[in-house]
């Protein structure tokens, strides 16, 4: 028997505004592509490119608590501040993350990470010394291929010494968009 | 077998969840039943300890919503088909109050056969019983109240 899309809606909104969620996600649209974006009570825990979902709910599920499920409204806010950032009109994102189980040393990259300008390039090593481990720029390139909320954590503004782009999870084309957006590869 | 993520459980058993919902409450009062079991079963989802027999589950769970939406209703004017030994149609609210001593399950087979005039078919599927198992609670039930006084 099919539920109809009414019905599903309204059990997903009470859900979340019932506070029986672990985590919540939607899906949504930008001009880089359909992310998976997931929050749980205490600040946003994951934007994922090109998920699988049902991977993605196992997974979260496995870190968050098995009460994981798609409902759009607890996403509201991170998704209108992703539009607001891919219409130009946000160079700072203000949400609560909830980052998880992290080692030190990876806390205190993404803390740094956190603190790179919009519109602005830094470098892994730099990361790494300003994380207090000035010889880690290897290991801080591992962190930022895990990052598990890139754009709201500017991963993209990471590049090589010689000012290559390196690499990025979600793919070289999008790093190169995100930083054409914040202007920060002029004529690249 | 570990516990699936809500997501997944909630996709797999809406469908049969409803229809059972439907099939003791009717359409419309199957979507206030639907969230309500849907809701239950996500307060009770992280005790459970492994991820077999969740259809069971799920339907276990939507019975007992439909059953209590079942007791709170009142329905004054619905008149109830002939109770066996009783001479005048008795309204709704006398067959619950006559029945509510009996066991839980007889209770609830007469109380859907004579309350509800459903088949012992549906009864069967809101009970989680085989028709023959349904008619067998209403029957029995009919029979323990023929034993007692009835006022």
């Amino acid at each position: 028997m099919t539920v109809s899309p009414e019905l599903d809606r309204r059990f997903r909104d009470a859900a979340a505004a019932e506070g029986l969620l672990d985590v919540a996600y939607e899906l949504h649209d930008t001009p880089v592509g359909k992310l998976f974006v997931a929050v749980t009570p205490r600040g946003v825990c994951e934007i994922h490119y090109d998920a699988d979902p049902d991977a993605e709910a196992e997974r979260l599920a496995r870190l968050f608590g098995t009460r994981v499920l798609r409902s759009p409204r607890p996403t509201d806010e991170v998704r209108r501040q992703l539009d607001e950032y891919f219409a130009g009109g946000r160079q700072e994102f203000e949400l609560e993350l909830d980052l998880g189980p992290a080692r030190e040393f990876g806390r205190a990259v993404l803390d740094q990470l956190a603190r790179v300008p919009y519109g602005e390039l830094t470098t892994y090593g730099t990361l790494a010394e300003r994380a207090g481990r000035p010889r880690a720029a290897r290991a801080v390139g591992t962190i930022m291929n895990r990052n598990p909320v890139p754009i709201v954590l500017p991963c993209h503004r990471v590049v090589g010494s010689t000012g290559s782009l390196v690499g990025y999870a979600g793919g070289l084309d999008r790093k190169r968009t995100l930083l054409e957006l914040e202007g920060a590869l002029l004529g690249g | 077998m570990s516990v699936p993520p809500f997501e997944r459980f909630y996709e797999e058993q809406q469908g049969p969840v409803l229809a059972q919902l439907r099939s003791m409450l009717g359409r419309d009062a199957a979507d206030d039943a639907f969230q309500e079991t849907f809701l239950r079963a996500l307060r009770a989802y992280p005790t459970l300890e492994h991820g077999r027999y969740l259809r069971a589950w799920a339907l276990q769970i939507a019975r007992n919503v439909a059953l209590d939406a079942l007791r709170r209703t009142r329905v004054t004017t619905a008149e109830v088909p002939d109770l066996g030994s009783v001479d005048e149609p008795l309204p709704y609210e006398e067959v619950r109050r006559l029945t509510a001593d009996l066991p839980e399950k007889e209770r609830a087979a007469v109380f859907l056969r004579y309350g509800y005039d459903l088949s012992y078919e549906d009864i069967g599927t809101a009970l989680g019983s085989s028709p023959e198992a349904a008619r067998q609670a209403a029957s029995s039930g009919v029979r323990r109240l023929r034993r007692k006084e009835l006022p």
